[in-house]
């Protein structure tokens, strides 16, 4: 019966954290606004880094690749096709010719973002340790390449405007939510749970029978799918996009927000996404001059970062499991330890 | 295109990546710690030399030296000395957030355009010059400063005591504890050493071509890690290799590939890192019959 309730407030926890970010947002003004479903859209991405990363205990540098893809194709293919021709006019027409709607379009990143994957990682998931991270980082080296170059896809290295701003609080908040509920069934699902016994003791799960390889593959084909839908959702909350924006600093600070979280647990990846994301986002008010709340301090350029940095590197100094200890809410376990 | 200029430029870049994947190699050697914050030691190197232009030469270079030793000593006291017993997920971050944290401090102090260190400009004049081969000094300079400091580091490790100490910890970091190594001063002495290399690499870096900009030392970071962690970084040795070849590799693509092409030699040089980890996830330079397992 505990064991039930304890499964359910796995989910519940983030769930309700999710919820309520996206409530308070709907209780401060309309630039603010935006910045909560930013916060939003960052916990998504860093959902999708937690199925594949916290589930396999793989370090993966890849997955803001398919994010990268979610971004690029839901962006092309919603621009209206009747600007779409003179604003890039080096696309394939049949990407030229064809627009879809918002919705269709996240269907489309997570679609893309899934296959891709699912390619990569036929042949990657047979590495482990950092061999596995530096091909992963390959992969995401290629995809930034290819988009920033090839004119018949996409923008190249020019930005790509006028897309259709169409996430707001709502879908920012229903996104996360999707994916949390995704990375929660996963984790339970037959699958999740031999990857997770593998990522304890690869050895022995091998020895019971364990197929890694597929395991991983299916975490990584998920994991990808979740990455492109987030990446159609930022692309349709900021409404442009470039190249540089999905590429080595929101690998590295993704990654860190699943870190700091702690890399095992949802929990974990939800509580340190919205946090991380919460300081950025008030720092940088800080550094242009903006008051945040009581606070009046004139912060210069780059201090963000610093400040980013330091706490970042302090959090995972002193709790190198994360702030949630890589461990889900269990009620129970937080009384037996005010018992001792 | 002249296939000799194209091979000794390739060499002179390849012995720049060996500088780097030394740095790299020694720490992780020692500690098992891919450090993502060495590009920082390059970059605090390379603003010393803007900083200190006005000096003699030898002075601003000795200067620069200093400088990326005290922060590479002091990266290790106060951020990676209390994570030697954590994951390595963890202590990854850790290096990308010290690394963050200095990118930062190069931005408010220098500013995110860039700042010249015109010291050494001269060395691109030519050294040699036969037919349509030209061998400018700065690549002379490459060569020599590479094969200096790699024979240094080789004597130290095989002729000194702490050079025994160090490997003794890179192939057993307990039993050399046990066995009276002080693992404090192996530590220190391994980020000291990735100092002296980081500053090296500045310095040839900037000969090259004097613009100093806060992400100076992050990229060639990225790819010599990308090439010890390809040639085996496991051994010093295997990983200097492959810090070399992945140099060699991206100077060889960028003259071989065709004018439309070029843009993609990310795609190009990559593309091998993917097959050659495929092929030999322990590196392509390990020596037959050496496992994986014990990877991170």
């Amino acid at each position: 019966m505990s064991a039930a309730r304890d499964k359910a407030l796995q989910l519940l926890a983030p769930a309700l954290l999710i919820v309520v970010i996206g409530l308070l947002g709907t209780t401060v003004s309309e630039s603010t606004q935006t910045e909560f479903t930013g916060v939003l859209v960052n916990i998504a991405i860093v959902i999708a880094l937690y199925v594949f990363i916290g589930n396999s205990g793989v370090i993966s540098f890849g997955q803001i690749a398919f994010v990268a893809i979610g971004a690029f194709s839901a962006g092309v293919m919603t621009i209206s096709s009747e600007i779409k021709p003179t604003l890039l006019p080096e696309l394939f027409p049949f990407i030229a010719d064809h627009s879809i709607s918002s919705f269709e379009s996240l269907l489309l990143a997570a679609g893309l973002g899934a296959l891709v994957a699912f390619v990569a990682g036929i042949a990657l998931m047979r590495l482990n340790g950092l061999a596995a991270g530096i091909a992963t980082f390959a992969v995401l080296e290629i995809v930034h390449n290819i988009l920033r170059f090839w004119e018949k896809i996409g923008p190249g290295a020019k930005s790509l405007a006028l897309i259709p701003e169409t996430t707001g609080l709502w879908e920012a908040t229903l996104g996360a939510l999707f994916c949390a509920v995704i990375a929660f069934l996963y984790q339970h699902s037959r699958s999740g749970r031999l990857l997770r016994a593998s990522r304890e003791d690869a050895p022995a799960a091998r020895s019971i029978g364990v197929n890694i390889h597929l395991h991983r593959l299916v975490a990584f084909s998920l994991s990808g799918a979740l990455a492109g839908l987030a990446g159609g959702l930022l692309v349709h909350q900021i409404g442009s996009i470039t190249t540089e924006q999905v590429y080595l600093q929101l690998t590295f600070i993704t990654l860190a927000m699943l870190v700091v979280g702690g890399m095992g647990s949802l929990w974990g990846a939800v509580v340190g996404g919205a946090l991380v994301s919460f300081l950025n986002v008030y720092l940088l008010k800080l550094e242009a001059g903006n008051a945040v709340g009581p606070l009046h301090i004139d912060l210069p350029n780059g201090s963000t970062l610093l400040i980013i940095g330091a706490v970042m590197a302090a959090i995972v100094i002193l709790r190198p499991s994360g702030l949630t200890g890589s461990r889900e809410v269990s009620p129970r376990r937080w009384l037996a330890s005010r018992r001792g | 295109m002249n296939w000799v200029q194209t091979l000794v430029d390739a060499i002179g870049l390849g012995s720049v990546y060996a500088l780097v994947a030394i740095g790299l190699a020694l720490i992780f050697g020692v500690m098992r710690l891919v450090n993502f914050a060495h590009g920082e030691l390059i970059t605090a190197a390379g603003y010393t030399l803007v900083v200190a232009h006005a000096l003699p030469v030898p002075f601003a270079i000795a200067l620069s030296v200093v400088v990326a030793v005290a922060l590479a000593w002091l990266m290790e006291r106060v951020a990676f000395r209390r994570l030697r017993d954590a994951q390595p997920a963890t202590t990854l971050v850790a290096t990308f957030a010290v690394a963050f944290a200095l990118e930062a401090i190069w931005l408010i102090a220098f500013g995110a355009r860039g700042e010249s260190a015109d010291l050494l400009s001269s060395l691109n004049k030519p050294a040699i010059q036969s037919g349509d081969v030209t061998i400018r000094w700065v690549t002379i300079a490459m060569l020599g400063v590479g094969g200096i400091l790699l024979g240094a580091t080789t004597l130290l490790l095989n002729r000194t005591k702490i050079g025994l100490q160090m490997r003794a910890a890179a192939a057993d970091f307990r039993a050399a504890r046990l066995l009276g190594v002080r693992a404090d001063r192996v530590i220190s002495v391994a980020f000291v050493i990735s100092g002296v290399m980081a500053a090296a690499v500045a310095v040839l870096l900037t000969a090259q071509q004097p613009l100093v900009t806060p992400t100076f030392g992050l990229e060639i970071t990225i790819l010599a890690l990308v090439g010890i962690v390809v040639g085996g970084m496991d051994r010093l040795t295997t990983a200097t290799m492959g810090g070399f070849a992945i140099g060699f590799l991206n100077s060889l693509f960028g003259n071989v590939l065709p004018d439309d092409l070029r843009v993609y030699l990310p795609s190009a040089v990559f593309l091998v890192v993917i097959i050659v980890l495929l092929v030999r996830p322990v590196g392509i330079f390990a020596p037959r019959g050496s496992s994986a397992a014990e990877r991170l």
